[in-house]
């Protein structure tokens, strides 16, 4: 049992805030059924289902707080878990920053459950990747896949009153395939809360097809180049700069939104005018949980608009220090983007390189969040209006904050999971100028 | 339980900072509890084999496990989380129909064990209509009923929080004293407590620990509107609280003044140090890209040897399984049955090993029931095998597994994971003072940093914590900016020298992740100081 319903996680809930002896607790319970094939060498290599559940307990007395979790729910261990939190809260020294929990919050509707991927079978992953196999062989190339869906609850309750509950579902499918003589490799992803909105032949197709193309790649001089990256290869990057607009380093002087002199770029213009970023939890196509785990709730707001930085993030201590309004880490991004197809960027490009996904990401320096990392699985080599051929890959130091300063044009936007973090991008297709690439990798 | 004092300390010059006091061994007891003992273990454990095997399993394992983590964490002179966590249940693999099934549950009865089972073997019904190489176990013996432990010194969980805590705190307060501007610290500190049972007549019990001790210290220049940090120079360790307790015979002392560590570290000496380097680094020199003589030290080189020897040695890496998410290997079977490819130069010696004392990835037993060993990677530079277990030791024409099956946890299934690998020190006593003094230009680079490889491991780019320019045989001052990329074979055929023994110490990867979905693992690498001629280094400064 791990899918509790509101109510059930409401009784569980209540049970473990009675057994709060503290000055005050905030509890969580998570569950989620996840089910998963994966598939290599054109036959499934393993599959499985996991159901769990778990309770994350924080108990305070005064300033002083602590944290256990369990995955028992029999009264024994509930009533262990809260006396386990207490005990460390006792143990530990006075935090000055820490924020008693919050009372109840008006939350938005949710839009995050789709019944249909909660109903997925073993059969159906097993025939999902015997389709994606059969047109891999058919194309003389080998599939390596995995696909993966989850049904997951989350419900929260603190002894000021505060109850929140969501329910939530995922699928994600990426595939690579490479030619049978390891010369070409192709990858796709696809994620969505809804499993019918997943074409796995469609999206195998993709891969297949990128593999074929991207046989006997040619070597070109490492440089800075014009690029069209994918929403997939631009996601990651995206992502670290995101996840580095915290307001407290910007203001402590260790961040790249710090400025010379004491300060934050909030309120400045540092992109191109063109890029525009928000989080919208009620977003159709990137559903978010309408609250933060700390029981805040989220809404629509602007992170970057026009190129000027609008919103960064203060957790609530900050916000309470510098006397603003707490702003929760977002739950989604939505990046706009233009109506040309990919198809049409490619038409406009005098030379330049489409990049189908980045690999390996990893900061260089902080303070320009210059990050390195390779071109993987399709990159081609774009000549007067037209892909002319495959290219070896590359290895690239940029920062996404030159990038997004480096805009040529943007395209249609696509839903990507970006790799961790627990937030769905809605990103576009983008010409970059002078991305740089430097050095030139063997990895196919 | 005795609520502890706090009082103002002003010995150590820091003004009105609150430092917590050790009060009482407050042990958590709850932690510390047996959950089953071994009978019960078994007992559970054969309900799950007998309805693998009336289910039609030719195979099957369980793993009863129960993990427990404490992680502390603190900046400047603030706890902010002390965090428990227990996770306890069940995973069963089975084969059926040559076909892998694997399902977990967080109920431990007999019922739930005997359905999850079912569960299992019903995946790998499933599963089996679109099988085309059935699974072929290498034999495993049948061990019976045996223990292994972590030979630890200090269990980590019966340690006071508070002790642990005011260790933190004491280091954050030096680096502060010493000039940092912030410091954020955290001990980790793993149980894994796990019950094996497989259908081949093994019941094994485990308990293994680790610990990380860590921090980032940050130094802020407002003026130029700059930053430097510095990591720890610990490793992560398969040891018991012990690791804490600093020891002189474990110190090693670099250039320029640096300490470096052994079995054993000093959380404080080296905070102090990260804040005095940490305020040399603004405004040392941006480094002029070029090719260098680079001189590595262990804790810099284990994670290099982790992610160019480690990880494409793993053989389903090699065979395609990783295809789809951490990639395949340039180091293909053609080039191992050739006998002769040229990993690296002739000094390159590189084994594994599972049995290495105080090592993240020591274990008696893996998680397949196959005794840990040792054996070669790379002999006098040449590739002379890789990892395989047992699913996978026919294709290399070995009749046993290498005993490198591991699982994260009770809820994931097991799979090829990285042994420790580390590079045999030099034969010949070599010192690094003078391996400095061989070199006309160079730079020695010390603690891990940046590192990032394609997913074949040919190219790689590493960073580090400290960087030391070395000109005619002498350190020359402290480098900014710097980063190496080079190609793993090139690489590795450029060692022209190794340190001997007496520098030899180990580094590690806590969080090595692999597999979909993906799992964490954690791995030591051990190595003596090491050079490598002629390597590519970049500039990485830039202005936004």
């Amino acid at each position: 049992m791990s899918l509790y319903s509101k109510e059930e996680a409401r009784q569980i809930l209540e049970k473990v805030v009675k057994f709060s002896k503290a000055d005050g607790c905030e509890v969580i319970l998570t569950g989620a059924a996840i089910g998963n094939i994966r598939y290599a060498r054109n036959s499934v290599s393993t599959a499985g289902e996991n159901n769990d559940a778990t309770l994350i307990v924080q108990s305070y007395f005064g300033k002083k707080s602590g944290t256990a979790t369990i995955n028992e729910f029999d009264d024994a261990s509930l009533e262990k878990v809260v006396r386990m939190s207490e005990e460390l809260a006792t143990l530990a020294p006075e935090n000055p920053e820490f924020m008693e929990p919050l009372p109840q919050q008006t939350y938005g509707e949710s839009t995050t459950y789709a019944e249909a991927t909660s109903k997925i079978t073993p059969d159906f992953r097993a025939n999902a990747a015997a389709n994606s196999i059969k047109l891999a062989r058919n194309k003389g190339v080998t599939a390596a896949g995995f696909l993966v869906d989850e049904t997951s609850v989350a419900a929260m309750m603190n002894s000021k009153g505060l109850f929140a509950y969501n329910q939530s579902t995922n699928v994600t499918y990426t595939a690579t395939m490479r030619t049978d003589d390891g010369t070409g490799s192709g990858w796709v992803t696809r994620d969505f809360n809804d499993v019918t909105k997943l074409d796995i032949g469609e999206a195998s197709l993709v891969a297949i097809d990128k593999a074929l193309h991207s046989r006997n790649a040619k070597a070109i001089e490492p440089g800075k180049y014009t690029v069209i990256l994918e929403p997939a290869a631009s996601a990651e990057l995206l992502r670290n700069m995101l996840f580095n607009m915290n307001a407290r380093p910007a203001d402590e002087g260790r961040s790249f939104l710090s400025k010379k002199g004491g300060g934050t770029k909030l309120g400045e213009k540092i992109y191109d005018e063109r890029i525009n970023f928000y989080t919208d939890p009620t977003h159709s196509e990137v559903p978010a949980a309408p609250w933060t785990p700390d029981g805040q709730a989220r809404k629509k707001m602007d992170i970057i608009r026009n190129g000027v930085v609008k919103n960064i993030f203060y957790d609530r201590y900050w916000a309470s220090k510098k006397h603003v309004e707490s702003v929760p880490f977002p739950g989604n991004a939505i990046m706009d983007g233009g109506s040309a197809s990919l198809d049409d960027m490619i038409r406009d490009t005098k030379k330049g390189i489409l990049v189908t996904r980045f690999w390996y990401i990893r900061t260089v320096d902080p303070q320009t969040l210059l990050y390195t990392g390779l071109t993987r699985d399709g990159t081609f080599y774009i000549e007067n209006g037209k892909i002319k051929h495959p290219i070896k890959n590359f290895r690239f130091n940029e920062s996404p904050v030159i990038m997004l300063n480096n805009l040529e044009t943007l395209g249609k936007q696509v839903r990507v999971s970006a790799g961790g973090g627990g937030v769905n991008f809605f990103l576009p297709y983008m010409k970059i100028r002078d991305f740089t690439f430097t050095s030139l990798s063997d990895a196919i | 339980m005795k609520r502890r004092k706090f009082i103002e300390l002003t010995g150590l010059g820091i003004g009105g900072m609150l430092i917590p006091v050790i009060g009482n061994s407050i042990p958590i007891t709850l932690a510390a509890e047996e959950r089953l003992d071994a009978s019960q273990k078994k007992k559970l454990a054969d309900v799950a084999l007998n309805a693998a095997k009336s289910m039609g399993a030719t195979y099957a394992d369980v793993r009863i496990g129960r993990y427990l983590n404490q992680f502390l964490t603190t900046r400047e002179n603030k706890v902010q989380n002390i965090v428990n966590t227990e996770s306890f249940g069940v995973g069963i693999r089975v084969i059926v129909n040559g076909t892998w099934g694997f399902a977990s549950t967080n109920i431990v009865t007999e019922d739930a064990i005997k359905s999850t089972s079912q569960q299992a073997a019903a995946i790998a019904k499933a599963n089996s209509k679109f099988q085309t190489e059935p699974v072929r176990l290498a034999p495993a013996k049948a061990h019976g009923e045996v223990i292994w432990k972590t030979p630890i010194e200090i269990n980590p969980f019966s340690v006071p929080v508070s002790e642990k805590v005011d260790l933190l705190l004491r280091a954050n307060a030096a680096a502060l004293e010493k000039g940092a501007n912030f410091i954020s610290s955290n001990l980790f500190q793993v149980n894994e407590q796990k019950y094996f049972a497989s259908t081949d007549g093994s019941y094994i019990d485990q308990d293994i620990h680790r610990i990380w001790p860590t921090f980032t210290v940050t130094t802020t220049d407002r003026n130029s509107g700059t930053f430097k940090t510095r990591q720890a120079l610990s490793a992560p360790m398969g040891m018991g609280y012990e690791y804490m307790i600093p020891k002189a015979k474990d110190k090693v002392q670099g250039p320029e003044g640096i300490t470096l560590y052994r079995n054993s570290y000093d959380l404080i000496e080296d905070s102090i140090a990260a804040a005095q380097q940490t305020k040399a680094m603004i405004g040392a020199k941006s480094v002029e890209p070029g090719k260098y003589d680079i001189i590595l030290e262990p804790n810099h080189l284990g994670l290099t040897i982790h992610e160019s020897v480690g990880h494409p040695l793993e053989l389903d890496r090699v065979l395609g399984y990783e295809a789809n998410y951490a990639g395949t290997s340039f180091a293909t079977m053609d080039k191992w049955k050739a006998g002769n490819f040229n990993y690296g130069s002739k000094i390159v010696n590189i084994f594994a090993d599972k049995t290495q004392p105080r090592s993240l990835g020591a274990a008696g037993y893996d998680d397949e029931g196959v005794k840990c060993r040792q054996w070669d990677l790379i002999k006098e530079g040449v590739l002379v095998n890789y990892q395989a277990i047992r699913d996978q030791a026919h294709i290399l024409n070995q009749n046993e597994s290498h005993g490198c099956c591991y699982a994260q946890s009770w809820s994931d299934v097991q799979f090829q994971r990285m042994p420790n690998v580390s590079l045999t020190p030099g034969k010949d006593k070599y010192t690094i003072d003078q391996m400095i003094r061989d070199v006309e230009k160079g730079i020695y680079i010390a603690g891990r940093g940046s590192y990032s490889i394609d997913q074949q491991r040919y190219n790689f780019q590493f960073g580090g914590t400290l960087f030391y320019e070395i000109k005619n045989g002498a350190i020359a001052g402290m480098l900014n900016d710097v980063a190496y990329q080079s190609n793993t074979q090139e690489f590795w055929n450029s060692c022209v020298k190794i340190c001997d023994e007496t520098d030899y110490r180990l580094f590690g990867s806590f969080f090595d992740g692999k597999g979909q979905p993906s799992q964490v693992s954690a791995v030591s690498h051990g190595s003596s100081t090491t050079r490598f001629n002629g390597i590519n280094v970049i500039n990485t400064a830039r202005t936004i």
